[in-house]
């Protein structure tokens, strides 16, 4: 199961980068959906990976059996899920308001803020 | 899948007695700032309540974090585990020195710029929730100053993010959606990056907990991908610090803002990735930061030379000031590559500290010479000199500290810097510091000819000064002549930080008070 996860988290990673490194925003956007799908698959992959038995401590016990699955890193990527949608929930409306106000989704083409034609600062006194 | 057995008797984590009271002083900073956070956006029907709400809280802030330094200057390290589940279990905050002399030197400059937005955020910045989301974005800093867990500090990393956006974005100009955009996907980017840091690490080790990982990394290293770790907590947090490869979102952004949200980033959230740095790559991993540090100190040189050529090369001070803080943080990261703890370490703590209120107060500056000037353009300012002689000189003072001349605080931490790149025989290194503060007192010379010294092109009509933007400018200032003046204290405040850092028994005594070996 591991290493087929490995591969499926490289796969990932791959396409997040190839993605992110577009100029239009909605390519960035889509990269970065994917690269936190891709961080979460990871942190799943980091822990023991067991479907068998479910981390419950039995009556009369009070610590987990060996071989029980790792609850561990459920709890890191609810917590990751969570917090990459609400971003990617963010900037999907900053893109789109960027898109609105800025008349274009191409990232080299967005200079409001650096504009190309900037004056030159004073040379002399 | 966890890693080897740990030496921790682990049966003791599991019985539950409830936590002392006195160890719950380490987590009432964050509690204050998420409460008062929460009252304040309910009060957001009453705006001038909310802003003197808001500023007492931040002065109350203050003073927790300074009994909180005060707490472990005198007795060392304090942690508190969240509902008695003891390490490596249970989420651990534990501060140390350097954690809350930087979460104290952090509400100081909150305090400053929440007073100076009295007059400089208006009612619409006010609806809009500046006071809420600032409360929120302290907690996300104090969090991460004060958290023993490394994946906590991943969650206070987003929280201080996403009240960042809301900050950057307030005013909706096209500007700042633009540099908002570029702001939010960089950091995002940078934030993910250490995501997986945390992945691969708990993968290694089998634990968050910083103590526990600091007292294991000894065993592990013969096995272990500890390099690859460092280099990924490196590229993470140089990029949330805007460091020499990964640092063009910062000019780009940090313009954009409303003066006093420019203040705050430029203050607070760059030294959260270089505290992180340090907490990580020095405490954590030591040895890979000796292995990584001819990498570190040339990102370092880059850092500075970067940084003091932009400054040189602008017109809008803002974006001027934005390099001014890129070259700082290549000082500090100097620091981290020479990583002697009574060197480089306690001068990269210094700086930071340092840094935090220099470049507030910078900013708070900058939009004091737009209000007397008319604008933020060198080209067309100038006359600033005849106008007001004691404004003249308090930015005086902040230019000479920030070139690291004394007597100011920025002079201090060079001398460090400089005196242990030369005693570990980098005197390349030391050359950049000081070329690159050369370069900075040029930069700094420029501005103060053009906009103070030159008569003014056009009459500005200057508003009548207030005490709500004086008075926090004034304050900042004082603290920087009274460090640059009286620094020993702070000296060996920031020694005895680097001291605790490379040696981090005190620390671990703190988390496993039964003792971890």
């Amino acid at each position: 199961m591991e290493p087929l996860l490995a591969i499926l988290v490289g796969l990932f990673f791959a396409a997040a980068i190839y993605l992110m490194l577009s100029k239009f925003t909605i390519r960035i956007m889509l990269g970065i959906a994917i690269l936190g799908n891709a961080v979460n698959l990871l942190l799943f992959t980091s822990g023991r990976l067991t479907r068998e038995v479910p981390p419950i401590i039995p009556a009369g016990l009070d610590a987990l059996p060996a071989g029980t699955a790792n609850p561990l890193p459920q709890a890191l990527i609810l917590t990751a899920i969570v917090i990459s949608f609400s971003f990617l929930a963010f900037l999907l409306v900053l893109t789109y308001r960027a898109y609105q106000d800025l008349g274009t989704d191409d990232t080299s083409e967005m200079r409001a803020a650096e504009p190309d034609n900037r004056p030159l600062p004073p040379l002399g006194y | 899948m966890a890693a080897a057995t740990s030496t921790i008797d682990l049966s003791a984590a599991l019985v539950t007695a409830p936590v002392p009271i006195g160890h719950w002083f380490a987590i009432l900073p964050v509690a204050h700032c998420i409460t008062l956070g929460a009252v304040l956006l309910m009060l957001r029907a009453h705006l001038r309540l909310q802003a003197w709400l808001a500023i007492s809280g931040l002065a109350m802030l203050a003073l927790i974090d300074a009994a909180l330094l005060a707490k472990v200057a005198a007795e060392g390290p304090l942690t508190m585990v969240m509902g008695r589940w003891l390490p490596p279990f249970g989420i651990a905050f534990t501060v140390d020195l350097f954690g809350a002399l930087m979460a104290f030197t952090s509400a100081l400059v909150a305090l400053a710029a929440g007073i100076y937005a009295l007059a400089d955020i208006g009612e619409s910045g006010r609806r809009y929730g500046f006071f809420p989301l600032l409360m929120l974005l302290m907690a996300g800093v104090t969090g991460a100053f004060l958290t023993g867990d490394v994946f906590n500090l991943y969650v206070w990393f987003e929280v201080l993010l996403i009240s960042s956006f809301g900050l950057i974005i307030l005013g909706s100009e096209r500007q700042q959606i633009d540099g908002a955009l570029k702001y939010a996907v960089l950091n995002l980017i940078a934030t993910t990056l250490f995501l997986i840091g945390v992945g691969i690490l708990y993968a290694v080790f089998g634990t968050l907990n910083m103590a526990d990982i600091a007292a294991r990394s000894r065993d592990l290293r013969a096995t272990a991908p500890l390099m690859t770790l460092a280099s990924l907590f490196l590229l993470a947090f140089a990029m949330k610090a805007a460091a020499f490869p990964v640092n063009f979102w910062l000019p780009a952004s940090y313009h954009t803002p409303r003066i006093v949200v420019s203040a705050l980033f430029a203050g607070l959230l760059t030294k959260v990735g270089i505290y992180a740095l340090i907490r990580v790559v020095v405490m954590l991993l030591p040895v890979e930061r000796q292995e990584l540090s001819p990498l570190i100190a040339l990102a370092a040189a880059a850092t500075i030379l970067v940084g003091a050529l932009g400054a040189l090369a602008e017109n809008d001070i803002r974006r001027l000031f934005g390099y001014v803080v890129i070259s700082g943080i290549g000082n500090m990261l100097a620091g981290v590559a020479l990583g002697s703890p009574g060197g480089g370490i306690s001068g990269a703590v210094f700086y930071a500290l340092h840094s935090m209120v220099l470049m507030t107060a910078l900013y708070l500056a900058a939009g004091e010479i737009a209000r007397r000037g008319g604008g933020f353009l060198l080209s067309g300012l100038g006359g600033l000199y005849r106008q007001s002689g004691g404004f003249t000189a308090l930015s005086l003072v902040l230019f000479l500290a920030a070139c690291g001349l004394p007597p100011f605080s920025g002079f201090w931490p060079k001398v460090i810097l400089v005196k242990a790149s030369l005693d570990s025989g980098a005197w390349w290194l030391a050359a950049v510091i000081l070329v690159g503060g050369f370069l900075t007192t040029i930069a700094f010379g420029r501005l103060f000819l053009l906009a103070y010294w030159r008569p003014a092109p056009t009459a500005a009509m200057p508003s009548a000064a207030v005490w709500r933007t004086g008075l926090p400018l004034a304050a900042l200032t004082a603290l920087i002549v009274g460090f640059g003046i009286l620094p020993e204290r702070l000296l060996a405040l920031s020694q005895a930080a680097a001291a605790g850092l490379a040696d981090p028994q005190a620390y671990l005594h703190s988390v496993f008070p039964g003792g971890a070996q």
